[in-house]
């Protein structure tokens, strides 16, 4: 279900104003001729401090949530974010949106630097770029009916050329997407209160397309639901990603969830990304302990297997004082002394488009 | 919702998964306001407190109807010389003592008979049934106003403050942190005793001393820290709330996010502080009635009442004694009713539907 391979011909798809045709991302495909397409979404070197602590007697303490993040996102892509509980997903997510404010670093999106835009510069660029929050009920108003939440954002918008935002125009296109997310027109009437989390998420998917946006972020947005809800979900962004040519970021902590939609993957740990690459390399060749680890925990669905489990030791450090040198060599299976002492940067590995951040890569096991 | 195959990009399967979405809970769907209008309506005590105050209301309004055809008399006119008719014969209203000095007159005591000072006389010979009923009609009224107005301030107030952030929220604070630092009472009184005395002159607007608007006014101002702090705090969490950083990512402008997210949500913390101001609005005036600087003769409230029949506390008790239970009623009343809205209004707000 995975969007190989955009064709020109689908709008989302145009790389706006960069060089080159939208070409597929995988490296497979990549003609080392072809001029790189310029990234719907790039992060440089993006930072997000929190002040902590600071009590009487304490002095405040930096927390940074996000720490010197680097990646691309380019046109009719998924990437997916993974990386256990508190390692900074869910905050890198809101500052690629601008719903949060990066302490350090560049936020561009179709080419345009929006790290230091107002409010009111960024509301026409939100029409392009959307989030689907993980929690399906919080992020509906439950005093309002689902139908006037999901016009919300055609009724906040001027109309593009071709259309218009007459009563029954909205009331079309809002029935157009509730159909488009598998709901039906009288679902439109009713309180958020009365839908199960997964019918929620549609609704939630159906408001975030309202203006046809070109980049989703979708922010663990099956984390709160049932398994088997979940994988309706998720083939629903896969199937409008196909029919509306969306780009994704796909942050989740489930592997088995990522590994179905993600194009690429970024993991990360402790607010940083440790490696970087295709989904399917990095996820069934590792290079990094840590995403070994995460991947070797994905529970195997066939029974008798050997349990090749690999089981980190420690907790995961305090992000307000991270280990010194390489952030994860507390907890290493492979730790050599270098590791306490150097911070590894993230190198290319291998094939293109394929990073890591560790001085001992593991090699395809 | 079971789970199913896999959504499919076109007809059937989409078709199918539209029919088991439309068994959403409930074949109708009332909006919230009417889901806690029911919920209400089902608890006991609060419609009890509903019955009892509607029953208070309804009594004040009756109060002329009551002098004049019940009581056959005039509240507000002293006669000391009036007798009433009990058992067939002429009693006076005031009768002498039976102490060991034979001085002075006491007032008639209650004679539980609605058409001869029901509840006995005050000591001007003013039947005390009658005038509750009339000192009903001030206090509620001006409670039920002082809480309205107190509850309004304190939106905005609280609203501003929780919404906007920043310096506005500081000075806000700061200012309501002042207001309440001062005790309410000694607060209300020295306002009062002020304007009582002189009455209010703002520029072309003049408030007589015996307006009732003073009383108001005043009592609600003194309260205003006390509603405006929930509201702030309520404005403050529902900001963190996640369906309004949907709005903003949504790009819908600050105003339209205080308008159709915020304030539909804030509106139930109002509706359940007003019953709770009100009783304490009503306790505050009759405590300044009683001071003799909240309404002011010839008009009565129940503050006035108990001032009435301090002096004869001990020989005709019922004479204060009847506004001061008239009082308890009632803010026991608006107590259990605010219990009751705040029941009804929050399990809905925290039911979190299915799964």
């Amino acid at each position: 279900m995975k969007g190989h391979g955009r064709d020109d011909a689908t709008p989302a798809a145009q790389a706006p104003g960069g060089p080159g045709p939208a070409v597929s991302t995988g490296p497979a495909q990549m003609d080392a001729l072809l001029p790189v397409p310029t990234p719907l979404l790039e992060a440089r070197h993006l930072v997000r401090e929190y002040r902590v602590g600071g009590a009487f007697t304490r002095r405040r303490q930096v927390l940074r949530a996000v720490d010197n993040v680097s990646l691309q996102v380019f046109a009719g892509e998924t990437l997916g974010i993974v990386g256990e509980s508190g390692c900074g997903k869910s905050t890198l997510g809101r500052c690629l949106l601008r719903l949060d404010d990066p302490t350090g670093g560049e936020v561009l999106f179709e080419n345009r630097d929006i790290t230091r835009l107002g409010e009111r510069a960024l509301r026409p660029l939100r029409r392009r770029m959307q989030m689907v929050f993980q929690d399906s009920y919080s992020s509906l108003n439950p005093r309002r009916r689902v139908g006037d939440l999901i016009a919300e954002p055609l009724r906040v918008h001027p109309a593009p050329e071709g259309s218009s935002r007459t009563a029954a125009a909205i009331r079309a296109r809002v029935e157009e997407l509730a159909e488009l997310v598998g709901l039906s027109a009288a679902a439109l009437s009713r309180y958020p209160h009365q839908f199960s989390g997964g019918q929620r998420q549609r609704i939630n998917i159906a408001r975030a397309l309202a203006l046809s946006p070109a980049l989703v972020v979708a922010d663990e947005p099956v984390s709160a639901l049932d398994v088997s809800v979940q994988a309706q979900v998720v083939n629903l962004f896969a199937d409008l990603q196909e029919r509306l040519g969306l780009t994704y970021v796909f942050i989740a902590h489930d592997l088995s969830v990522v590994r179905q939609i993600a194009n690429r993957v970024a993991v990360m740990y402790l607010g940083a990304v440790v490696e970087m690459g295709d989904a399917d390399a990095v996820l069934h060749s590792p290079a990094h302990p840590y995403s070994a680890a995460l991947v070797s925990a994905v529970p195997e669905p066939v029974v008798g297997l050997p349990d090749r489990r690999t089981v980190l030791t420690g907790d995961v450090p305090s992000p307000v004082s991270p280990p010194s040198g390489c952030r994860f060599h507390t907890r290493c299976p492979a730790m050599r002394p270098v590791c306490r002492s150097e911070a590894p940067k993230l190198r290319p590995l291998g094939g293109e488009f394929r990073s890591v951040a560790c001085h001992f890569p593991l090699t395809a096991a | 919702m079971s789970g199913g195959g896999d959504l499919l990009p076109a007809g059937p399967a989409t078709g199918g998964l539209a029919a088991s979405d439309a068994v959403a809970r409930g074949p109708v769907a009332p909006g919230p306001w009417r889901v806690a209008g029911q919920a209400l309506l089902r608890n006991p005590s609060a419609v009890t407190s509903m019955a009892v105050l509607l029953l208070l209301v309804l009594l004040s309004l009756l109060a002329p109807a009551y002098a004049r055809y019940v009581a056959h008399t005039d509240p507000f006119m002293s006669d000391v010389a009036a007798t009433v008719s009990l058992h067939g014969e002429e009693v006076p209203v005031m009768q002498p003592n039976h102490n060991r000095l034979h001085l002075g007159l006491t007032p008639i005591g209650p004679t539980w008979n609605p058409r001869a000072d029901l509840l006995g006389a005050d000591n001007q010979g003013r039947d005390v049934a009658a005038r509750l009923l009339y000192g009903g009609r001030n206090s509620l009224l001006i409670s039920f106003c002082a809480a309205i107005l107190c509850i309004a301030l304190a939106a905005m107030v609280g609203i501003c403050a929780g919404f906007f952030g920043g310096v506005t929220d500081m000075l806000l604070s700061r200012l309501m942190d002042i207001m309440w630092a001062i005790p309410v009472y000694l607060f209300a009184i020295s306002l009062s005793i002020v304007s009582v005395s002189q009455g209010l002159h703002l520029g072309p607007v003049t408030i007589r001393s015996d307006s009732l608007l003073l009383p108001i006014v005043i009592i609600a101002l003194v309260y205003v820290p006390y509603a405006a702090r929930p509201v702030r705090g309520r404005v403050l969490s529902l900001r963190r709330a996640e369906f309004v950083t949907a709005a903003r990512c949504l790009g819908v402008p600050r105003r339209r996010i205080l308008l159709r997210d915020i304030l539909p949500n804030v509106s139930t913390t109002l509706i359940v502080l007003a019953p709770l101001v009100m009783a304490l609005a009503l306790l505050a005036e009759s405590a300044l009635s009683f001071l003799s600087i909240g309404v002011q003769a010839p008009a009565a409230s129940w503050g006035t009442l108990i001032e009435d029949g301090t002096g004869l506390i001990y020989t005709r008790p019922a004479v204060a004694i009847a506004p001061g239970i008239a009082i308890v009623v009632t803010v026991l009343a608006l107590n259990i009713l605010g219990d009751g809205l705040r029941d009804a209004l929050d399990v809905r707000e925290t039911s979190r539907g299915r799964s």
